[in-house]
């Protein structure tokens, strides 16, 4: 299920198009000479890209912002074949998309505009509290699939897994399964189950005592549990929250990026440099983001 | 005006008119080979390059981790046959013992209230129906079942059976409904009980329908996607021995539904995408091949005994 919600009820008919269709929406000369951005991408970004594009509605009335999930892959290449304008990715540009940008003439440019933590989370009857980063890379490589190998009840290990054109789900793999050695030669083990939605996790996590999964801070409500995480056997368990991914001792957090196909002008210039004001930044705070400033 | 005269002047401009139909139904008819074929040529011009650009032994393999080109088809091909095979062996009981008692037990009001009904529940959204699957079906058969997990291959054939059992009791009636009324009155006047009548007479009758009725119903629950995307797991594990039904699969559809968005225009694992449409349609071909060869040749039995 990818979030698709048009915003503000002005070009409602054209927002859908653009925003559902996939197509680039050329607005109607109306009053006030509308300007529409569509900004499309990662579904880890979209409640935050969403929050913000309802706060700059205020701020700047006369620029619609129609904003999609779908992926970090999928936002990057709607931008690489020109239907949109700001990719939300929660992942850096790779380097395959990066020489696909080069050959259309185009020169993406990368914009920090967040931080998440991603969060390790299991049913809340669960008593296991906390786990390193070698433990979760032998869990979901099957190497472990007992709880009770990890100092839990004697149960199999359910692995969750967002889909894999899910940045996070690239993020996972690099960083937890192969210890952040991006070409290390861990797979996720063939039973883990790839959910095509941040919900779909939640819901078997809400009610599986089996299950693991993982997903951004921000997506994770008080009805699961939030694993402490060691970033090395021996080092210190440390739960995701805003101070401890600032201050870098949560190891499993990382940047979230809007890429432009080229340098930013105009309005797509004035939303950036918005959404990199104190005001922005609070609204990532208060969606359980890290503000980067 | 003689009548004669006026028959001729107002015959020839319908038989434009009839002509004109004519080619229309012509047309309409071929039309769906058209069709079939024009699928069928734009699967093989974007599924074949993958031939190419993926080694033959590789699409046998048995890892589907596409970001990392590993393009092995035998789980999805499995995941889909477990989740298919488990839909009917559930639905075509059910739907057979439904449309029988519709079509010959039920009184008169009932059977008029049962057949709409059952209708509409062919119209029910995939997506619905996955949603109660994922949130209420899926956490129920694993605390029944006693499965690690409720996203199976069960509850995804508990689901399709679900979805495909309207569509099989509707077809199914109306082969039953078909047989003429002379064949029951004639086994009934031979001293066959009711049940022997059915089992005997009336199903054996109409079996060309039915067999279709199962033939639709398999067809679509290989096809379906929404549903088993949301229940299954999606899983890319080899599915064997008997505990496979138990566990976690990804289908073909669930894998073209979730990973055809994203994927870059051209590239091999998009050409791969294809190749399953491909292994797709080629199962639906054989499906519904298979269905028409069995039902022809009763036909021609039929035609032999009659002359």
């Amino acid at each position: 299920m990818r979030a698709c919600r048009p915003l503000t009820g002005g070009l409602l008919a054209l927002l859908l198009a653009a925003a559902c269709g996939g197509t680039s929406v050329t607005p109607a000369p109306a009053p006030g000479s509308a300007v529409v951005v569509t900004n499309k991408g990662s579904d880890t970004m979209v409640n935050l890209a969403l929050a913000w594009a309802e706060a700059y509605a205020v701020v700047a009335p006369e620029v619609t912002l129609s904003v999609t999930g779908g992926g970090s892959g999928t936002g990057i290449a709607a931008l690489l074949n020109g239907t949109n304008d700001l990719a939300n990715a929660s992942r850096a540009i790779s380097a395959e998309e990066q020489a696909a940008a080069e050959a259309n003439g185009l020169k993406p440019t990368q914009f920090v505009v967040a931080r998440d933590a991603i969060a390790i989370i299991v049913n809340p009857s669960n008593p296991v509290q906390a786990l390193t980063l070698p433990q979760l890379s032998a869990m979901y490589t099957g190497a472990l699939t007992n709880w009770a190998q990890v100092g839990g009840e004697d149960r199999p290990i359910v692995l969750l897994s967002r889909e894999t054109n899910s940045g996070t789900h690239v993020y996972f793999l690099e960083h937890v399964l192969r210890l952040g050695d991006a070409k290390g030669p861990q797979f996720f083990s063939p039973d883990t189950l790839l959910l095509p939605s941040s919900e779909g996790i939640s819901a078997e996590v809400r009610q599986n005592p089996n299950a693991i999964g993982y997903d951004g801070l921000g997506y994770v409500t008080a009805d699961m549990k939030t694993l402490a995480v060691a970033g090395v056997e021996g080092g210190p368990f440390v739960l995701p929250s805003i101070a401890s991914v600032n201050d870098g001792s949560y190891p499993i957090a990382r940047d979230l990026y809007m890429y432009t196909a080229g340098p930013p002008s105009g309005a797509l210039a004035a939303y950036l440099e918005w959404v990199l004001s104190p005001a922005a930044q609070q609204i990532v705070a208060d969606l359980g983001f890290v503000p980067v400033k | 005006m003689t009548p004669a005269a006026s028959l001729a002047t107002t015959a020839a401009p319908r038989r434009w008119g009839e002509v004109v139909i004519e080619a229309f139904i012509r047309a309409t008819g071929y039309s769906a080979i058209l069709f079939v074929l024009l699928i069928l040529i734009f699967l093989l011009r974007e599924g074949l390059p993958a031939l190419a650009e993926v080694p033959i032994g590789e699409l046998f393999g048995a890892r589907w981790y596409p970001i990392e080109d590993y393009f092995g088809l035998l789980p999805l091909i499995g995941g889909s046959l477990v989740v298919t095979i488990g839909a009917t062996i559930l639905a075509v009981p059910f739907g057979l013992a439904t449309a029988v008692f519709i079509a010959e037990i039920a009184p008169r009001w009932a059977r008029e209230l049962l057949k709409p009904l059952v209708e509409v529940l062919a119209g029910l959204p995939s997506v619905v129906l996955g949603f109660l699957g994922m949130l209420v079906l899926a956490p129920a058969v694993r605390v029944l079942l006693g499965v690690p997990t409720g996203l199976s291959a069960v509850t995804g054939s508990l689901l399709l059976a679900a979805m495909i059992i309207p569509t099989l009791v509707s077809i199914a009636e109306d082969a039953l409904d078909a047989v003429p009324v002379s064949y029951r009155h004639a086994a009934l006047a031979l001293g066959a009980t009711k049940w022997q009548t059915i089992w005997r007479v009336t199903l054996p009758a109409a079996r060309g329908g039915v067999l279709t009725a199962v033939m639709l119903g398999i067809g679509r629950a290989i096809g379906e996607t929404m549903t088993v995307m949301m229940v299954t797991g999606n899983a890319a594990r080899l599915p064997l021995g008997l505990d496979a039904f138990f566990r976690p699969v990804r289908t073909m559809t669930a894998t073209i539904a979730a990973e055809m968005g994203e994927v870059a225009n051209g590239s091999p694992h998009y050409h791969v995408l294809f190749t399953i449409g491909l292994v797709l349609f080629l199962f639906s071909f054989a499906v519904n091949l298979a269905a028409s060869a069995v039902v022809f040749k009763q036909r021609k039995r039929a035609e032999r005994l009659l002359s």
